[in-house]
């Protein structure tokens, strides 16, 4: 029977009794074919998150659809399309390769290179010990220092970190979060010392604790203290440092622990709208420090599924700021976003496959709208970068952005049945976790309680499950394996003598401070600790500029507020 | 006939916070029938031949992603030796290259899994290693 859609604003055309015919013959045709695609064929009917997919879309997947209330045009609310009118016609996204290894020294060398080679911005990798609040000549940095990133343990190291670099021209993304406020204070400390004004350096701190308690497990103090000290961040941020963004809301590290696209998207937002709600409570006017948060997705293999996830995001995050959360500033409302493609997608066998990944992954970010972009190289399975790798890596986006032309048109993708109806699937998942997490009482609550941690290893059991079955294929691993691998590329090797020579150095800063400043430092900043009417940001500062290390700060709040000790599920 | 079955100790050591391979194995041995004790994060050598001890464990699963495999794996080896325990099955997995690999086994890690593993394998692996330690034990 034919069926008129009578909706004038919505995005279902009008169909007609020799469309519903052709709709008929396909259903008929489709049930006669058979599946005999061999390897793989186990999950065709659903995305590497399991999201059912159909065999095709149609007008009548989108037929609830409002084009202006769920699509408008690009720049304009609820920015399903992009948040620019002419989408990356005017401004290409910001080519941001992470890179941080050895010692500060070793790493600014780096930073050289990659400047010279048109890369537009910085991203500095910390070490674990570094990320976890440790000097590097502390008994639980032995093994670590260097290897993951770069070692920084005071001020000394972050002026060699940027030496000969001009910190008020470049921007700069530090991924780091439970020391982040330390972190932030050392690049304001080491601008300083060479005349640039902290009103002008922009760039960004992840300083996003409540995916580390989530899924990256870098925590240092517990949950409500950590997130005291990253309001008095975004305070400060908002009254001294205009051109910083304050924190990077990330769902990177929920998807590489194991996530589905969902989950990644809706704890990731519901971790966002906890900062806003925290710093809304100690009485910030969402306005004042909203346009300056930013986020940070995965972009995984699976290739029309990122992409929806990243226009649902967009729309997602503009309704509740607007309408949940008050704000009018249209910068509130808008969701900006960096992208890194996914580290565990690639795989250890055959390395170059990891090329070919990284490039559809990174079109996936450029199609679903990324404002910055990190492509992952071939060799991060077994180690950090190579010189090579990384080059590689960084060309993989100039093609994407100088010669496939996806850039020429905006959202390009926008209109489609599919990813209409897939962007409308993510937006509907992740509104249903919004509700489960409410019910625990909120973010923190449900981190308490295991939620997202349990959530995360079912996921990712279940897509273990399905490579081990054959459901699923990773080319090079479970099907088109060669016998013999050769594993005899080129590798960067982090030497045992960096772990020596960093400590050594970090040694040499405190032997050669005031002493004096040091301990009045950090008694101050202690006594910042214990009054919540105080910031902790100037005293921090204060602690940097005496050569106070990571190490030092970091047990001086502990003793205030203890450690985190997490409770274990799988 | 065991009297009970295999018992493993998933470990985690040092400052590596990549716990989803732990887990998914932790979950696998479990599903595989055997007794398994997480250790969570942040576990010193010292610690995780310690809670071997005192869970009478048949084997010690360690998982590092850090890049801190050539200074970890050792010191475990060295506090199984220390602490008289020598007899329990130490193996491994991680991103950890083959050079690598071939050292440590050499030093006394009975196998390493790295990226790309099939589950079954390490569950055969285990089932037979340490179903020789168990009856040695008794």
């Amino acid at each position: 029977m034919a069926r008129i859609i009578d909706r004038a604003s919505g995005l279902g055309a009008q169909t007609t009794p020799e469309f519903e015919a052709q709709g008929e013959a396909w259903k008929q045709a489709s049930q006669t074919g058979k599946a005999r695609r061999g390897p793989g064929s186990g999950a065709v009917d659903r995305t590497i998150s399991d999201v059912p997919l159909k065999t095709v879309y149609t007008p009548q997947d989108v037929e609830h659809l409002d084009l202006a209330r769920d699509l408008a045009y690009p720049g304009g609310y609820p920015y399903t399309r992009g948040l620019h009118s002419n989408g990356y016609r005017d401004r290409l996204w910001t080519m941001r390769q992470f890179a941080g290894f050895g010692t500060a020294r070793q790493t600014n060398e780096r930073y050289h290179f990659l400047l010279e080679q048109g890369q537009t911005g910085l991203s500095v990798a910390f070490d674990m010990p570094t990320l976890m609040g440790y000097d590097s000549d502390a008994p639980q940095a032995r093994g670590e220092v260097g290897r993951c990133g770069v070692a920084i343990d005071s001020l000394a190291d972050m002026e060699t970190l940027f030496d000969g670099i001009d910190m008020g021209a470049i921007t700069t993304s530090m991924t780091i979060n439970g020391p982040a406020a330390i972190a932030l204070a050392q690049y304001v400390a080491a601008a300083e010392k060479k005349g640039i004004s902290r009103r002008v350096l922009g760039g960004t701190v992840q300083a996003d604790i409540l995916k580390e308690y989530i899924a990256q497990k870098e925590w240092i103090f517990p949950p409500r203290p950590h997130m005291r000290i990253i309001v008095d961040m975004i305070q400060f941020c908002t009254t001294e440092m205009p051109r910083w963004n304050t924190i990077s809301i990330s769902g990177y590290h929920i998807r590489e622990a194991g996530s589905t696209a969902a989950q990644e998207l809706a704890f990731t937002l519901a971790d966002g709208f906890a900062y806003v709600e925290a710093c809304v409570a100690v009485g910030m006017d969402v306005d004042s420090f909203a346009p300056r948060l930013s986020y940070f997705f995965n972009s995984h293999i699976d290739f029309f599924e990122e992409i929806a996830k990243f226009r649902a995001a967009r729309r997602i995050y503009a309704r509740h700021m607007r309408e949940r959360y008050g704000a009018k500033d249209p910068r509130s409302w808008q969701l900006r976003f960096h992208t890194q493609t996914a580290g565990c997608s690639a795989t250890a066998q055959q390395p170059e496959n990891n090329i070919v990944r990284v490039a559809y992954e990174a079109m996936a970010a450029v199609l679903g709208g990324t404002q910055s972009l990190h492509t992952n190289s071939m060799d991060e399975v077994h180690a950090l970068p190579t010189e090579k790798s990384a080059e590689i890596a960084l060309r993989t986006q100039q093609v994407l952005a100088y010669e496939t032309n996806v850039t020429n048109v905006v959202d390009p993708l926008g209109g489609s049945y599919f990813i209409e109806a897939l962007t409308d699937e993510m937006e509907r998942e992740a509104e249903a976790y919004f509700t489960q997490i409410a019910e625990y009482g909120g973010v923190i609550e449900a981190i308490e309680a295991g939620f997202f941690q349990k959530e995360i290893a079912e996921a990712s059991y279940r897509y273990q499950r399905s490579i081990e079955s054959k459901d699923r294929v990773i080319v090079g691993v479970n099907a088109f394996a060669k016998e013999e691998e050769s594993g005899d590329f080129e590798r960067l090797r982090i030497t045992q003598e960096t772990e020596v020579q960093q400590a050594r150095s970090v040694q040499d800063v405190r032997g050669n401070r005031d002493a004096n400043a040091v301990r009045t430092s950090l008694e101050r900043l202690q006594r910042a600790c214990r009054d919540p009417k105080d910031n902790v940001m100037p005293h921090l500062i204060d602690c940097v500029n005496a050569y106070c290390t990571e190490g030092e700060i970091v047990d001086a709040m502990v003793e205030i507020y203890g450690r985190y000790v997490e409770r274990s599920v799988f | 006939m065991r009297a009970r079955p295999l018992r493993i100790i998933v470990a985690k050591a040092g400052l590596d916070g990549h716990d989803r391979g732990a887990k998914v194995i932790a979950r696998a041995l479990r599903d595989a029938g055997m007794e398994v004790i997480y250790t969570g994060l942040f576990q010193t050598p010292e610690q995780i031949v310690q809670t071997a001890i005192q869970e009478d464990a048949d084997g010690i699963g360690l998982s590092i992603l850090s890049g801190a495999h050539m200074t970890l794996f050792p010191l475990v080896v060295e506090q199984l030796k220390a602490q008289d325990a020598g007899d329990v099955v130490f193996f491994g997995g991680g991103t950890i290259p083959p050079e690598d690999v071939a050292e440590l086994k050499r030093l006394g890690v009975r196998e390493i899994f790295t990226p790309g593993a099939p589950l079954q394998e390490i569950v055969d692996f285990i089932e037979r290693e340490c179903g020789k330690h168990r009856e040695l034990v008794g």
